[in-house]
């Protein structure tokens, strides 16, 4: 099956000739799509891209070492802040996309320190209140811009010379996208990475075969951030606003959903879990009653007695619904999220008449 | 006010707010410590019985002392159902996945209450004015305030004679302490454990109650009560309900007291920093033994 046979082979970066194809073509098909699809689609793209970079950050600290953190809205929130301020202050994009992500790391690895002696309960009540105190520091400190946040700077960034500025941002989300799932599945079969492993499957174990934790779980902590806040500066960009508001304990959750529905502790089930969730938060998001009534069969009546009984001022509130059940029916058939189930059919395809 | 002398007041109204963190907090910990499981739904579910309340009241037009207890039933099955249909069904759960399933909960809970009664705050109609109250020794106490901590305090009390003297309390504690022997001894694991979630969706429940008056109704309402609600039962240790009441207090006054004397602004995430310092010094909480881990 998917045995490793060698410890080269394990190294590898692309597995097999047909992988290395598929992930050619997906990168020509990334590349292209700006000089073929608008502005939305690319945005549409540009936003699952952001989401797949903090689906990954947050992955290596959940799905890889083990720690629970509810509060990676607040570290998306220091990349936002970060990224418009270091603009504002006149630093080129691209020092000001890393410096923010330094400085989100640099957080990180603050809230590591007490995640050190830490676990359980007790670590998701500090990092909640991390997300939370966050929050609350952007929103109502004068220096950050108070309750409607900082200006966003124009991205003036010219990565291909004619393009235009939607095209030579998504171009630039893409690629960050690109190299933080290369960084992070490389990371991952290094002596770091094979540390944070040790760690979730057991720290004291990890301990006394001489991993350092203090060092990794720090570590941990650091890098995760390190692209949380990448991606939330590249999400001021994105969205050219940055309103305290949006990095609520809610954004944690999806955050974390993202990483459960995509498949906890591995690279694709990030990127699986980001676009699933991407997908249906632009979908959800807008959704009318005359979504309703267009539904064969049931279509009218049901809009009827949704009428009758529902407000369709709350409607856009189906998003956590169809959310949560998600997340329910994961944890309760799938605990591998979409990655388990296309580990499933693989496995079933591989020996497909037996 | 001069500096001092509004200090018996600022106490008063932070007790006040930190009798519904620590019902909040105990309904944590009647779940955490029968099943092991942390409850993010227990804010919303109460947000839920609240607004059940206001639809009886407002919408059938039923008096306030029929409608509070059948809300209470309400949550009492909403609990209930929850555990039966979605806890129990875990197979081999990990701490992330029980915590991934209760945010599961959660949100179905809130997007379904935000669907039904929509974003609107509204006004919970009690017969009373919040007005209205007593003056004793210079601080003034309004009737709502005194209610929620008579309420408050005669739960937690009744909580403390029923897990610790009674039958059922006892099977709690056990299902908690070895669920294996426990089962072995008769004890009817799961269906204690389903009792849990309906008695902490019940105390939760009268805290939306006592919360929905006090401000205003709205899906959000009960997320800062919530939060500080975890945090008081963090601060308790998480297993101990004289803990999770205590903690609930010292969250109470702690952030009045900051939001008295040194900036409102920052008067919510004042508990978090408190309780960051508590976890560097005690890891545990401040009434729970210390826990070690067998490897």
């Amino acid at each position: 099956m998917d045995m490793k046979r060698s410890y080269y082979e394990d190294l590898r970066l692309f597995d097999t000739l047909p992988l290395s194809l598929w992930l050619g073509v997906a990168v020509l098909a990334l590349a292209a799509a700006p000089a073929v699809f608008g502005n939305y689609p690319l945005y549409v793209i540009g936003y699952i891209a952001i989401n797949v970079i903090v689906a990954l950050g947050l992955n290596v600290l959940v799905g890889y070492t083990g720690q629970i953190s509810l509060g990676h809205a607040g570290f998306f929130a220091i990349g936002a802040y970060a990224v418009t301020m270091l603009a504002n202050a006149g630093l080129p994009i691209l020092p000001a996309l890393l410096l923010a992500g330094l400085i989100a790391a640099a957080f990180g690895f603050l809230l590591g320190l007490p995640a050190l002696r830490l676990e359980g309960p007790y670590l998701a009540v500090v990092t909640l209140g991390f997300g939370l105190t966050v929050e609350t520091i952007f929103a109502k400190a004068a220096f950050f811009g108070g309750a409607t946040g900082p200006a966003v700077p124009a991205f003036d960034l010219v990565l291909v010379p004619g393009f235009s500025r939607e095209q030579n941002l998504y171009l630039l989300i893409v690629a960050t996208a690109g190299l933080s799932l290369l960084a992070v599945r490389n990371l991952m079969h290094t002596r770091v990475g094979r540390a944070f492993v040790a760690i979730r499957d057991s720290d004291i174990a990890a301990s006394c075969a001489g991993v350092d934790l203090t060092y990794y779980k720090t570590l941990a902590f650091a890098v995760s951030a390190f692209f949380t806040g990448l991606g939330g500066g590249l999400f001021a960009f994105h969205l050219g606003q940055v309103d305290p508001t949006t990095f609520n304990l809610m954004l944690s959750i999806l955050f974390l959903a993202m990483v459960v529905i995509g498949g906890v502790g591995s690279i694709l089930g990030s990127v699986l879990g980001a676009v699933v969730i991407s997908l249906l938060n632009l979908k959800l998001k807008g959704l009318k009653m005359a979504d309703f009534e267009q539904l064969p069969l049931i279509g009218h009546e049901l809009a009827g007695f949704l009428g009758r009984n529902f407000m369709e001022t709350g409607m856009a509130n189906i998003q956590f619904i169809v959310y949560g059940t998600i997340l329910v029916l994961i944890m309760l058939f799938e605990p591998l999220g979409l990655y388990g189930i296309w580990i499933r059919t693989k496995r079933y395809w591989r020996t497909w008449p037996f | 006010m001069e500096f001092l002398g509004a200090l018996p007041q600022v106490m008063f109204s932070g007790i006040a707010a930190g009798a519904v963190y620590a019902l909040l907090a105990l309904a944590m910990v009647i779940i955490y410590r029968t099943t092991e499981v942390l409850n993010f739904a227990q804010g919303d579910m109460a947000m839920m019985t609240t607004y059940v309340a206001l639809a009886m009241i407002v919408g059938s037009g039923l008096p306030l002392y029929a409608a509070v207890p059948l809300a209470l039933a309400f949550a009492a099955g909403l609990g209930a159902f929850a555990e039966f249909a979605c806890l129990r069904r875990a197979k081999e759960p990990s701490v992330l996945g029980l915590i991934i399933i209760t945010l599961g909960i959660e949100m179905i809970v809130f997007g379904f209450a935000s669907w039904k009664w929509g974003g609107e705050p509204r006004d919970m109609p009690i017969p009373l004015s919040p007005y209205d109250g007593i003056t004793a020794g210079g601080v003034i106490m309004s009737y709502l305030e005194l209610i929620t901590i008579a309420v408050a305090a005669l739960t937690i009390g009744a909580l403390f004679l029923f897990l610790n003297r009674s039958k059922a309390g006892l099977a709690m504690r056990a299902t908690q302490q070895n669920r294996a022997v426990a089962r072995l001894m008769g004890i009817r694991v799961r269906r204690v454990e389903m009792f849990a979630w309906a008695l902490a969706a019940v105390v939760g429940g009268i805290a939306g109650l006592l919360v929905g008056p006090a401000t205003t109704v709205e899906p959000y309402m009960m997320w800062e009560p919530m939060m500080k609600g975890f945090a008081a039962a963090v601060l308790g240790g998480m297993t101990s309900l004289p803990g999770a009441a205590l903690g609930g207090a010292i969250i109470g006054i702690v952030e009045n007291l900051f939001g008295y004397y040194v900036s409102t602004a920052f008067k919510s995430v004042v508990p978090f920093a408190a309780i960051l310092l508590m976890l560097t010094v005690k890891p545990s909480g401040l009434l729970a033994r210390h826990y070690v881990k067998k490897v």
